[in-house]
């Protein structure tokens, strides 16, 4: 509708495509591969396009990696040993 | 679910009544497990003892998995429900998928609409990374701001963020475990993610 509004009052029709503030709420999808084959057609053509949506989308995966180094709590000695003997517990129950 | 269950040549010795195979599952998804649980309980005893009930909870229930979903769906719905119940949060009594769709519904915008004008385009865009050097996103001090930015979302942006991101499950298995839909599990996980890059964006500008 608003390309038809600006050929009609003969204004440069605005880029075909997604805008930034549309890429930004794609981003995650988009790094997924959850995005529709023409959704993510745009989408890439636009990052391909856009440097600001490239710096973001770089950020997005240079937050991945951070998320991805978080290192989690080691169980206990104490927990490891109460878990051998639960189970062992549980084995001769069921015999 | 696609794939096989890669946990099913542990699950079928663990039947048979091999330790070896139990603790290894155990020591797999173990530090997950804890992390889960800490999101509910106030100290690391306590969520040891929740992972322990989780684990009895499996062996209890093990004649009845069909294998419907992997391993590793069945033991975090088991663990996300058992960490909820003993947690003190207000709203624990809300079952998850009305909290996924109220968290999904509250209104939200992943970068400050005032960083784009009328035509949707950046006026204030952001910097490339690449100036600082990798190290720095692995410093302590970026995985301490991160941790302290996932300790203050909502609880299922922090489950299902934990449990992608951090713990590697799949959309399946994690929307699967806290039976949310497909759709509450893709926003929720935008919507976490999209405030983790702030949070560091933030940081590296005042850096």
């Amino acid at each position: 509708m608003r390309d038809l509004i600006d050929r009609l009052l003969r204004r440069s029709a605005p880029p075909p495509g997604l805008s930034c503030r549309e890429i930004v709420e794609l981003v995650s999808d988009a790094l997924e591969g959850e995005l529709e084959p023409r959704e993510a057609r745009r989408f890439w053509e636009h990052i391909s396009a856009c440097p600001h949506c490239s710096a973001y989308i770089e950020q997005m995966r240079a937050t991945l990696r951070v998320l991805g180094r978080l290192e989690p709590e080691h169980l206990s000695p104490e927990a490891e040993r109460d878990l051998r003997a639960a189970f062992a517990q549980w084995r001769t129950e069921q015999a | 679910m696609a794939g096989a269950d890669p946990d099913l040549p542990l699950l079928k010795r663990l039947r048979a009544g091999d330790e070896e195979a139990f603790m290894d599952l155990v020591l797999r998804y173990g530090p997950s497990m804890l992390r889960v649980a800490r999101m509910y309980v106030p100290t690391q005893a306590v969520a040891e003892e929740v992972v322990q009930e989780t684990w009895l909870g499996v062996l209890n229930g093990i004649d009845r998995f069909e294998g419907r979903s992997t391993l590793k769906t069945w033991l975090f719905r088991i663990l996300v429900n058992r960490a909820r119940t003993r947690g003190v949060r207000e709203r624990r009594s809300v079952p998850f998928a009305a909290l996924a769709t109220e968290e999904s519904a509250a209104p939200f915008a992943p970068v400050d609409l005032d960083r784009f004008g009328v035509d949707g385009a950046w006026t204030s865009p952001p910097r490339r990374w690449e100036e600082q050097p990798e190290q720095a996103l692995g410093s302590d001090e970026a995985v301490a701001l991160v941790e302290a930015e996932i300790a203050k979302l909502p609880e299922l942006q922090r489950l299902v963020i934990t449990m992608r991101d951090l713990d590697g499950l799949g959309s399946d298995e994690v929307r699967h475990a806290l039976e949310i839909s497909e759709t509450n599990q893709r926003v929720l996980l935008h919507r976490a993610r999209s405030k983790v890059r702030a949070a560091l964006e933030d940081y590296f500008a005042d850096a």
